[in-house]
């Protein structure tokens, strides 16, 4: 009996250190641990990397990244080593990763200097401020807010954008590669724009000084002129 | 030849018989036949297939490459046009059982009737409730679009002479109720036999060679043997460290990935704790012992010990921080790289995979924010991949061999979905 009771003991104060030993030899239990897998190409913070393709993702709104890891879990938006990534992850953790970037509040890279000409400057911004009414493109403000900085919960800010990204974002959606929630608005907008908008767009973009205030606008700040199915009313 | 004939004799007689047709009853037992169901259709993980990225469940259509063009699953939503609602418990036995269509068609083997074949029938009509009670959904079926002379149905008896035998699972009396339990599910519904053993379903006799050792075509991937333990063979496992692999994806010795990953997160996450163990006893007894693999590298030595010198540099800096400078790891999240079987099998292809690749497991109930590991094919260059990979699968006592570059090379151009 005794004997018993002692190697009960034992086996349970085993146990015991056996569960205390794997709480000290665990990653830690938090998001950042978590999106490691992420980080060396976006950046520890969401900040961005050198590579001109990777997108910064810190501060944007977390309905547009939410929206963007399901797109790339369901294969509606395409780039093989992100959707590889995603593909068992259930829908809650994504909505937490998306949170997890959307709180993050690195600075804005420094504006680099565009080697556009001054005509083709001019181009994106009358594009991005006034649109082209003849060509029935709206201004893209009109979405991306006044500021550029984009609206929640689905409407990304533009700035802090590289003008590769940007142009090939724009390339991705006129030719099918990247497809929003329906009604896709930024695919009827894309699919108005010729090379030289688009060229122009990124350009003048991507030579924007950082406003004081990144914050997306909240919720219903302005109207859009058409739906789109990212952001509903 | 012989199953052959039996089959016709079996066919003859069921097209004769009378037809009993299982109505999903109503009421709580109908309840029940339909919850029954639907736990073995995610035993069966039938909606993997079925169901098209963002589709409807059940409605089919999802791509199925394979060596001899794209395989598109079937509509099997209770639908009497486009599905299966015409179809009677009957049918639907003939086609899990013998893998042939109500007129008598043959079915493409990239459909696992050649495991369903085990099911009983009780369980198919269990299923066939299930899926009387999803709601029909009206899509056509795809054509499937296979090159000649593949696009020719009647090919299928030659590969069913080679590599099908219909039956029932047969119980071992001489083994326990949880054993024939695990056997059942992982021969019948489970069908894991479709990728982990060598002759691959979806391979005709002049490709069976290229399949040896279970590389998975298309996708380039190795499903290891469960029967080695040089391999995925579970021997030396604990059953509660197999019962977490199939449960959770990941383990106290390993992780599941790529194609498994999705197999832990469809199907076997949904599995009972008893079903679970069931397997896990079944598994770890076909593991039979193997002598240790022929140490023989095809790389000249002074190669090697070059690439994993250098493979030491490349795993202090990028990968020591996750899986420990001994191999460790954190496990059961950052998973231990000493004394883990997967990356020491003969074939590299796995870890070399992993590496340029990285992942997470799959989402569970039982893990369901899993950590995951970074892609390394934009950061290492082939030389670096090649040398981590040849460092972990020979450090801290491991049996591997190493790597050559061009086997890295290769791989960087293996399809990711
Ligand atoms: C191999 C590098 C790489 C890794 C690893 C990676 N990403 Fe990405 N990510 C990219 C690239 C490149 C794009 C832009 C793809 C495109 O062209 O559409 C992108 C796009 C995104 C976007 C959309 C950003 C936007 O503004 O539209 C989100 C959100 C995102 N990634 C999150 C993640 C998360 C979360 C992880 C980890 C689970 C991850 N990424 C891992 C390279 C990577
Ligand atoms: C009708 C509203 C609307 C207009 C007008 C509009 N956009 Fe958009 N844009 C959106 C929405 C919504 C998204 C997010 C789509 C998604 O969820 O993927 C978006 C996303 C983008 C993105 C992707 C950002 C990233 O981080 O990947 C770029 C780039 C972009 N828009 C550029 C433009 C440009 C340039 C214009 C003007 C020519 C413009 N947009 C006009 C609604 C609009
Ligand atoms: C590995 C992929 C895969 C899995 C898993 C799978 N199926 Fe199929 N199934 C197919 C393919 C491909 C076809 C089309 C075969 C053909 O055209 O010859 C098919 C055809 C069928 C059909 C014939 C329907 C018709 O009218 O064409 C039925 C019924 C069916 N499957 C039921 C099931 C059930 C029930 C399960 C789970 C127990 C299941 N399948 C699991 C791939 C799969
Ligand atoms: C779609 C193909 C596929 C199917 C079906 C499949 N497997 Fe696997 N399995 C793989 C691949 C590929 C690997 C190697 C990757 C890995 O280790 O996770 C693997 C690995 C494994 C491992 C080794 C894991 C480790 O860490 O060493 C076990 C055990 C296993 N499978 C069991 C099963 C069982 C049991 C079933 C049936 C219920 C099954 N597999 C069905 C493809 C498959
Ligand atoms: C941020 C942490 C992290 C880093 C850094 C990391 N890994 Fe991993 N590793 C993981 C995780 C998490 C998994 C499980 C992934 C899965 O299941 O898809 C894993 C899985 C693996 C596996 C498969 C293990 C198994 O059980 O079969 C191998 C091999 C591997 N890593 C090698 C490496 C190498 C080599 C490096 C450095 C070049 C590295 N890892 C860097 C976290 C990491």
């Amino acid at each position: 009996m005794f004997a018993r009771t002692t190697a009960l003991a034992i086996a349970t104060l085993a146990a015991f250190d056996d569960a205390a030993a794997q709480t000290v030899n665990q990653p830690p239990d938090t998001m950042a641990a978590r999106v490691e897998a992420c980080t060396p190409c976006h950046g520890n913070q969401g900040e961005g990397t050198s590579d001109v393709y990777f997108p910064r993702l810190a501060g944007k709104p977390a309905g547009y990244l939410y929206n963007q890891l399901l797109a790339f879990k369901n294969g509606r938006r395409k780039y093989p080593p992100m959707n590889y990534l995603l593909e068992f992850l259930p829908d809650p953790y994504l909505q937490q990763m998306a949170d997890y970037f959307a709180d993050q509040h690195p600075p804005l890279p420094p504006v680099t200097a565009s080697d556009a000409s001054k005509e083709v400057l001019q181009h994106g911004q009358s594009l991005v401020s006034r649109g082209d009414p003849q060509r029935q493109i709206p201004a893209c403000g009109s979405c991306h807010g006044p500021t550029l900085t984009g609206m929640e919960p689905g409407i990304p800010g533009l700035l802090g954008l590289r003008p590769s990204y940007i142009s090939a974002q724009l390339g991705a959606w006129r030719y099918g590669t990247r497809t929003a929630k329906a009604p896709d608005c930024m695919q009827q907008v894309a699919a108005r724009l010729t090379e030289e908008d688009v060229t122009a767009v990124a350009a003048w973009l991507a030579s924007r000084p950082a406003p004081v205030n990144i914050a997306p606008a909240p919720k219903g700040t302005y109207v859009l002129p058409f739906a789109c199915g990212s952001e509903p009313d | 030849m012989r199953s052959w004939s039996r089959l016709l004799a079996l066919g003859l007689l069921l097209f004769t018989g009378p037809s009993a047709e299982a109505q999903p009853k109503l009421g709580p037992d109908g309840d029940s036949l339909v919850a029954r169901g639907e736990y073995l259709a995610r035993a069966g993980d039938c909606i993997a297939c079925h169901t098209a990225p963002e589709g409807r469940i059940f409605a089919g259509g999802r791509a199925m490459p394979t060596p001899f063009g794209t395989l598109y699953s079937s509509n099997i939503t209770s639908d009497r046009d486009t599905g299966i609602g015409k179809w009677t418990a009957e049918d639907f036995y003939k086609a899990m059982h013998y893998g042939r269509f109500p007129d008598g068609g043959l079915m493409y083997p990239a459909m696992p009737f050649a495991s369903y074949t085990k099911v009983t029938r009780t369980d198919t009509d269990a299923i066939f409730a299930y899926l009387k009670s999803i709601p029909p959904v009206n899509q056509r079926n795809r054509e499937h679009d296979l090159r000649f002379p593949y696009s020719n149905r009647q090919l299928i008896l030659g590969w069913r002479t080679l590599y099908f035998s219909e039956g029932e699972f047969k119980p071992d009396p001489t083994k326990s109720a949880e054993w024939n339990r695990g056997a059942y599910l992982v021969e019948g519904l489970g069908h894991c036999g479709m990728c982990h053993s060598p002759i691959n379903a979806l391979g005709g006799t002049s490709q069976s060679e290229a399949f040896k050792g279970g590389l998975i075509p298309m996708q380039n991937w190795y499903a290891p043997s469960l029967t080695s333990n040089r391999e995925a063979g579970l021997g030396d496992w604990s059953i509660k460290d197999i019962t977490d692999l199939l449960q959770t994806g990941v383990s106290m010795r390993g992780v599941v990935y790529g194609p498994m990953a999705e197999v832990v997160h469809n199907s076997l996450q949904y599995l009972n704790d008893e079903d679970t163990r069931a397997m896990a006893v079944y598994l770890k007894s076909i593991a039979e012992p193997s002598p240790p693999p022929p140490a023989s590298s095809r790389l000249p030595t002074a190669e090697s010990s070059l690439l994993i010198s250098l493979g030491k540099t490349v795993y202090d800096k990028h990968c020591a921080n996750c899986h420990g400078t001994q191999g460790e790891g954190k496990p059961p999240h950052w998973p231990p790289l000493a004394n883990n079987q997967s990356i020491e099998m003969q074939s590299a292809v796995n870890p070399i995979r992993m590496v340029l690749n990285g992942g997470y497991p799959p989402g569970t109930k039982g893990n369901p924010m899993p950590y995951g590991m970074p892609p390394f094919a934009g950061l290492l260059s082939d030389n670096e991949i090649a040398a981590v990979v040849s460092y972990i699968r020979t450090a801290w006592g491991n049996r591997g061999t190493p790597v050559s570059a061009r086997e890295a090379n290769e791989l960087r151009s293996a399809p990711l979905n």
